[in-house]
């Protein structure tokens, strides 16, 4: 039998047959690795997670662990997640965010401790598709990500977000100097971080605290509270 | 014909010398350059271009009679995208890491210019079994640049091979300092050139 591969009809149901069978086979191999995938991607916060908390280079098994033994409590307010965390004893709260960087999306999280004065914990920060070498170090670079640790988070008896990322660094106390070559991404950190703290208000940990004691179960019902004070 | 004939093996050895796909031909550039700043995506880079070329190369071989003339471009792309797809799914699961730093550069196996190359050159006139032959070799000849110029990037831009700390602290403590410019794609590029220029000089018989 000699088929005319070159008429009309024959490529049709030729390209036809052929594209069912891949979407079959693709449709079956996303099914059976997607809760391996998925696993994988909880993991990947889970060590975000740690990482801001400066608690780096641990393995998959490790991490597992480390983050059941050090993270308490986590909650939800306006789609941002925040993680109460307990250092050596010590209450730090992880807040997530949300940003843009020059190409893409950029998240990060940043901890933060003490109560009256909150001062920045660790950091840490991800980025979908920044440039090698320069918007990527938000991610790549460790002694950048350490330049967080230590600054205060808001100017001082007010709930104004204070911590910045800025080209010249005026204050010190508060200011982290940006990525060289890397303005864009470093501005849209900058964003990332005024519009991620601002909800987290200025007793940070207390104010967590509350809203898990009055609502655990229905983080948006803390919503109000929370917003009181 | 036998497994290992001497037309088969000049099939598995020619892209590793002769008919290099990057040093010879100059094909596949751009992946080669993107993913080299460290050893162990260039590692996983290598093989996955490896597996894919070796099973494209079978795929499209065995329906080559089968596919019309008119539309085979398309054929062997939609073949190239399937097991793409599935190459990046199976790393998103078992190498999460490894398929974040390769990022877009998995998707990207799919326009390589070797692949093409191969499928339209070599797997559309030949059996399977050499076409098998002709992917391996051609993705390990890919896999080879990879793995020399994502070596050299890594020890000198970070002092480190596969994540392992190479240079001792005390080079370090003596004011040696790592070569940023080793982690730019510029310098892969450099690179490249410089294996490419040794090839030539060294390896290179025209036949």
């Amino acid at each position: 039998m000699k088929l005319n591969t070159n008429s009309n009809s024959y490529i049709i149901i030729y390209s036809a047959i052929l594209v069912v069978i891949v979407a079959f086979l693709l449709a079956f191999v996303y099914q059976a690795l997607k809760p391996m995938q998925d696993a994988n991607v909880a993991l990947d916060v889970k060590k975000q997670i740690l990482y801001s908390l400066n608690i780096r280079d641990l393995d998959g098994a490790e991490a597992e662990a480390k983050y059941a033994e050090v993270v308490k409590e986590e909650g939800e307010k306006n789609g941002q997640k925040y993680y109460l965390c307990d250092i050596n004893g010590e209450d730090v709260l992880v807040v997530s965010m949300k940003g843009m960087g020059l190409w893409g999306g950029i998240s990060g999280y940043i901890s933060i401790h003490g109560d009256e004065t909150p001062t920045v914990y660790g950091a840490y920060f991800n980025h979908e598709s920044e440039t090698a070498g320069l918007g990527a170090e938000i991610k790549d670079s460790q002694a950048w990500q350490e330049k967080f640790i230590g600054k205060k988070v808001f100017v001082d008896g007010t709930q104004d977000v204070a911590l910045a990322v800025v080209k010249d660094v005026k204050d010190p106390t508060t200011q982290v100097d940006c990525v060289t070559g890397a303005t864009l991404t470093s501005n849209g950190v900058n964003d990332m971080i005024q519009a991620g703290l601002k909800d987290a208000g200025k007793n940070a940990v207390e104010l967590f605290m509350k809203m898990m004691c009055t609502a655990p179960a229905d983080s948006t019902a803390a919503e109000p509270k929370a917003e009181e004070e | 014909m036998a497994l290992f004939s001497k037309q088969n093996k000049e099939v598995f050895t020619n892209p590793l010398n002769l008919d290099h796909p990057i040093l010879g031909q100059v094909l596949g550039i751009c992946s080669a350059l993107a993913v080299t700043s460290q050893l162990k995506p260039a590692i996983v880079m290598g093989l996955a271009v490896t597996v894919i070329t070796a099973f494209a190369n079978v795929i499209i071989s065995v329906i080559r009679n089968t596919i019309p003339n008119r539309i085979r471009i398309v054929v062997q792309l939609v073949v190239v995208a399937a097991l793409v797809t599935i190459v990046s799914q199976i790393l998103k699961a078992f190498a999460y890491d490894v398929s974040v730093q390769l990022s877009v550069y998995v998707g990207l196996i799919i326009t390589n210019c070797i692949l093409m190359g191969r499928l339209e050159a070599f797997a559309m006139q030949n059996k399977p079994w050499p076409s098998f032959l002709d992917g391996v070799g051609n993705g390990l000849g890919y896999a080879m640049i990879l793995v020399i110029v994502g070596a050299v990037r890594e020890l000198l831009g970070r002092g480190s091979l596969l994540g392992f700390q190479i240079i001792p602290d005390a080079c370090y403590d003596f004011g040696y300092v790592n070569n940023g410019m080793m982690t730019m794609p510029a310098m892969a590029l450099i690179l490249v050139g410089c294996v490419i220029w040794v090839h030539r000089a060294y390896f290179y018989k025209e036949k």
